[in-house]
């Protein structure tokens, strides 16, 4: 890429077959990349546009399972190697079949919708908030020390639980939502899948245990505070000085 | 080697051998341990679990053919990887070419809980010799376990880590009593001070968030020993060679508690 002169200046738009791509960007409200139409600014313009639409959700404009999987693998290969801890949690909707049943599925939809927007607005910029089924969502949490972990999970579950969802019929709506979480272990190399297996555990408990609430896995707190250490060595047979 | 007393409803009580740092003795105790049990008339088997780093093969002289791996890709039966020992128990090692084991992915739990599941009622104890640390592969083969023998020494590097391996044990996995055993001791007694000290942070530290407190069990201790070298270098169990020193005598013990 660092030398012009080996690359074709710029490809005849109508060379390309672009209708689809367009098309598909117009639908899902997307602008068409401004620039020279055919230039290779534009071009990748239009690529970027088309990667962002395939990594997201067409009902809610949330990360799709496709984008959650890629995140996820990436997030615990960094925790492995940066010890930082971060947080997943697996959210479900309470009920959403009745939902569907008692009020159709453009109602579903709405509430779909709204419980998406209610989580967007709960977390920070750098989390990401997946749609990976009908109506359950993921939320990867980068960096979210354990003490924090059950206020943020707590803090979107009231927020959804608040929520009026307006429907067309003039009706409300309101909709709980369950929550698993687990943290990915700090000091090794593990799988998504595993990580992914112990949220849903906890979505699982908190759906026994009677739906519209949070569960987060008991964090493993492997690391051993000088506190602990002090008092561990405390002992005539350690000499004095090894705390 | 125990009379075969036909037993249909047998069903081996799994004893995961597991110490946070490695370098303890862990393998060396699993190995005579299981020979002082199978001489008080248990049918024993060790397992080797330590996937990535095994070196039971090593401490036992025994470099067979077919291992734990060969199970894993359905080259062989698990009963062709089930070895006889000297000390009259069974053994089913890891072998090398499982490093790639060392990850715990949904094939290799399957794997190990298959190879568990098929074991359980052939024996009275299964022994786990775990890896060093406090890996996902570890703490997934500790869960399989019955009773948890963590190992510790003296050194305050494996007693913060024994300690760690405590506290993530009784809060993942809702460990209650855990069993201690002290090698490498220097003085008589010093195996009961560290279960205490251990236990005193325990109660301090990690039994607070919990429902019930945890119980530190002490199972003995085994003394700093010349003999355990010389029997290492020979490869050679310590219970065979040396059976009269101080610190194969002190395994028997060991053997006997962990029976009652």
């Amino acid at each position: 890429m660092n030398s012009k002169s080996h690359h074709p200046p710029t490809a005849a738009p109508d060379a390309l077959r672009l209708e689809l791509a367009l098309s598909l960007l117009a639908q899902s409200g997307q602008a068409v990349p401004a620039g020279v139409e055919g230039s290779t600014a534009w071009l990748q313009a239009l690529i970027d546009a088309l990667c962002d639409l395939s990594s997201r959700d067409g009902l809610t404009g949330l990360a799709n399972r496709r984008n959650f999987e890629n995140a996820i693998a990436r997030e615990s290969d960094r925790v492995a190697r940066s010890g930082e801890p971060a947080l997943l949690l697996m959210l479900d909707i309470d009920h959403f079949k009745r939902i569907n049943d008692h009020h159709g599925h453009v109602a579903g939809d709405l509430v779909i919708k709204a419980v998406s927007e209610a989580l967007n607005a709960t977390v920070r910029p750098m989390d990401l908030v997946a749609r990976i089924g009908g109506e359950e969502f993921a939320i990867i949490l980068p960096n979210c020390p354990p003490a924090f972990g059950s206020t943020v999970a707590e803090r979107i579950r009231e927020r959804v639980e608040e929520q009026a969802i307006q429907l067309v019929s003039g009706q409300q709506l309101g909709c709980t939502i369950s929550i698993g979480g687990a943290y990915a272990p700090q000091w090794v190399r593990s799988t998504p899948a595993v990580w992914m297996e112990r949220a849903d555990l906890q979505l699982y408990r908190a759906k026994s245990e009677g739906r519209n609430r949070t569960c987060l896995e008991p964090t493993p707190v492997s690391v051993v505070s000088a506190e602990e250490k002090g008092l561990l060595f405390a002992s005539s047979i350690f000499g004095e000085d090894l705390t | 080697m125990t009379s075969p007393t036909a037993n249909a409803g047998r069903r081996a009580r799994i004893t995961a051998i597991t110490s946070g740092k490695g370098g303890v003795g862990k393998t060396f105790l699993s190995a005579n341990l299981a020979t002082a049990l199978a001489r008080q008339g248990e049918k024993v088997l060790v397992l080797d679990a330590d996937l990535g780093l095994a070196n039971l093969d090593v401490v036992l002289n025994l470099f067979p053919k077919i291992t734990l791996h060969d199970v894993f890709t359905g080259k062989n039966t698990l009963d062709q990887a089930i070895l006889e020992t000297p000390g009259g128990f069974s053994v089913l090692l890891a072998g090398s070419g499982m490093v790639e084991y060392s990850r715990l992915t949904p094939e290799v739990r399957e794997q190990l809980v298959d190879v568990v599941r098929q074991v359980v009622p052939r024996f009275d104890r299964i022994l786990l010799d775990t890896g060093a640390g406090i890996s996902d592969v570890v703490l997934y083969t500790v869960s399989l376990a019955d009773e948890v023998l963590i190992v510790a020494t003296p050194e305050p590097t494996s007693l913060t880590d024994a300690y760690a391996t405590i506290k993530v044990l009784a809060t993942t996995q809702n460990r209650r009593d855990i069993r201690v055993l002290v090698n490498q001791v220097s003085k008589p007694g010093e195996g009961r001070i560290i279960r205490g000290q251990l236990q005193q942070v325990v109660d301090r530290f990690v039994s607070p968030g919990l429902e019930v407190p945890v119980k530190l069990e002490f199972v003995g201790e085994v003394p700093i020993d010349p003999s355990v070298r010389d029997a290492v270098k020979k490869r050679q169990l310590l219970l065979d060679c040396l059976p009269g020193s101080a610190a194969a005598q002190a395994v028997v013990a060991v053997a006997t508690r962990l029976r009652a």
